[in-house]
């Protein structure tokens, strides 16, 4: 399973590179769309099957909706020849991915194999969850009863968002 | 914006009504099988888009359908809130209790109040997918050329 997860890793990361070196736009957000759908794979690999339904349905409404506004608007990107400002902002840019990449690898030296150990929380949730919240899937049963607060943080972030899209979108008044 | 070929429109007939059935069995049946309120919503929404593209037609007469929308979002949203507040006047006093009766683990109607939190918040995603897209087009045709 660890080879076929690396395997379906590195395309993930060939599509991004396509992603960002493609010519034409409209290429480019179907590459994005290898990244998605390989991320699929990998939730099902991992049996993660509530979360590879929440990803594969909301990746085919983005993409479809990328499409949409890449077709309305210009499909070749703009390209400017590069001044010393943008090779500064390019320098500081590799300097704090080097400095993100050293604390990283500090950092996961200490963390368990992907999987491998449940946590101290998670097991008291596993134990006789579907007789405490008399629900068969677990994932629900944490979602709705024991972290609650998180779920209704997270319907509220929605609503704001929608919130959001209505006010700044708007260009004609409403009457 | 004009609609889509014949042959699109007939096969989003066809299957439009069955992108929305199997949107509300996840939903409903959250609590037993994979899925749930999040799930199910965006694939609800997703009936709605489907149909709104293949169809066409003058997105402005859709002013009325996003207003609609609006008010069902909001209300799907207060009612979560609601039902979590009852969970102060059943049984023991905290937010988010499940106070109705657990039932037999891995029928439909069981898991308390479970189910109840699927159903809306279901409706809030859908509500939510839906209202950004139609304001996206409806803006778009409203905006001076």
């Amino acid at each position: 399973m660890d080879l076929a997860i690396s395997v379906i890793v590195g395309f993930m990361i060939l599509g991004a590179l396509y992603a960002i070196h493609a010519k034409d736009l409209l290429s480019s957000v179907i590459a994005c769309g290898i990244v998605g759908y390989s991320l699929v794979i990998c939730f099902l690999l991992l049996k993660a099957p509530d979360l590879a339904i929440v990803q594969i349905v909301v990746d085919t409404i983005t993409l479809i909706i990328m499409v949409a506004v890449v077709l309305d608007s210009s499909r070749e990107e703009s390209y400017s020849k590069p001044d010393t400002q943008g090779y500064i902002t390019a320098i500081t840019g590799l300097l704090i991915i080097v400095i993100l990449l050293y604390f990283f690898a500090v950092s996961i030296q200490t963390l368990d194999v992907l999987g491998k150990s449940s946590l101290r929380m998670a097991e008291y949730y596993i134990e006789g969850a579907a007789q405490k919240t008399g629900s068969a899937n677990l994932v629900t049963g944490v979602v709705f009863d024991f972290r609650g607060y998180d779920t209704m943080g997270e319907a509220v972030v929605l609503v704001t968002a929608v919130l959001g899209v209505l006010t700044i979108l708007r260009l004609k008044g409403k009457k | 914006m004009k609609g889509m070929t014949i042959i699109v429109k007939k096969t989003t007939q066809l299957i439009a009504g069955m992108i929305f059935m199997y949107g509300i069995y996840i939903i409903v049946h959250g609590h037993l099988t994979p899925g749930g309120g999040f799930a199910g919503g965006v694939i609800v929404a997703g009936s709605f888009i489907l149909v709104t593209l293949a169809y066409g037609g003058d997105f402005l007469k859709l002013v009325k359908e996003e207003s609609g929308t609006t008010i069902i979002e909001s209300l799907a949203t207060i009612m979560v809130i609601l039902i979590a507040t009852a969970g102060f006047l059943f049984g023991t006093r905290v937010f988010f209790n499940n106070f109705l009766p657990k039932g037999v683990v891995g029928q439909l109607v069981s898991a308390g109040v479970l189910p109840l939190y699927n159903i809306f918040v279901g409706t809030e995603v859908a509500a939510s997918i839906f209202i950004i897209f139609l304001s996206l087009i409806i803006f778009k045709e409203e905006s001076p050329k």
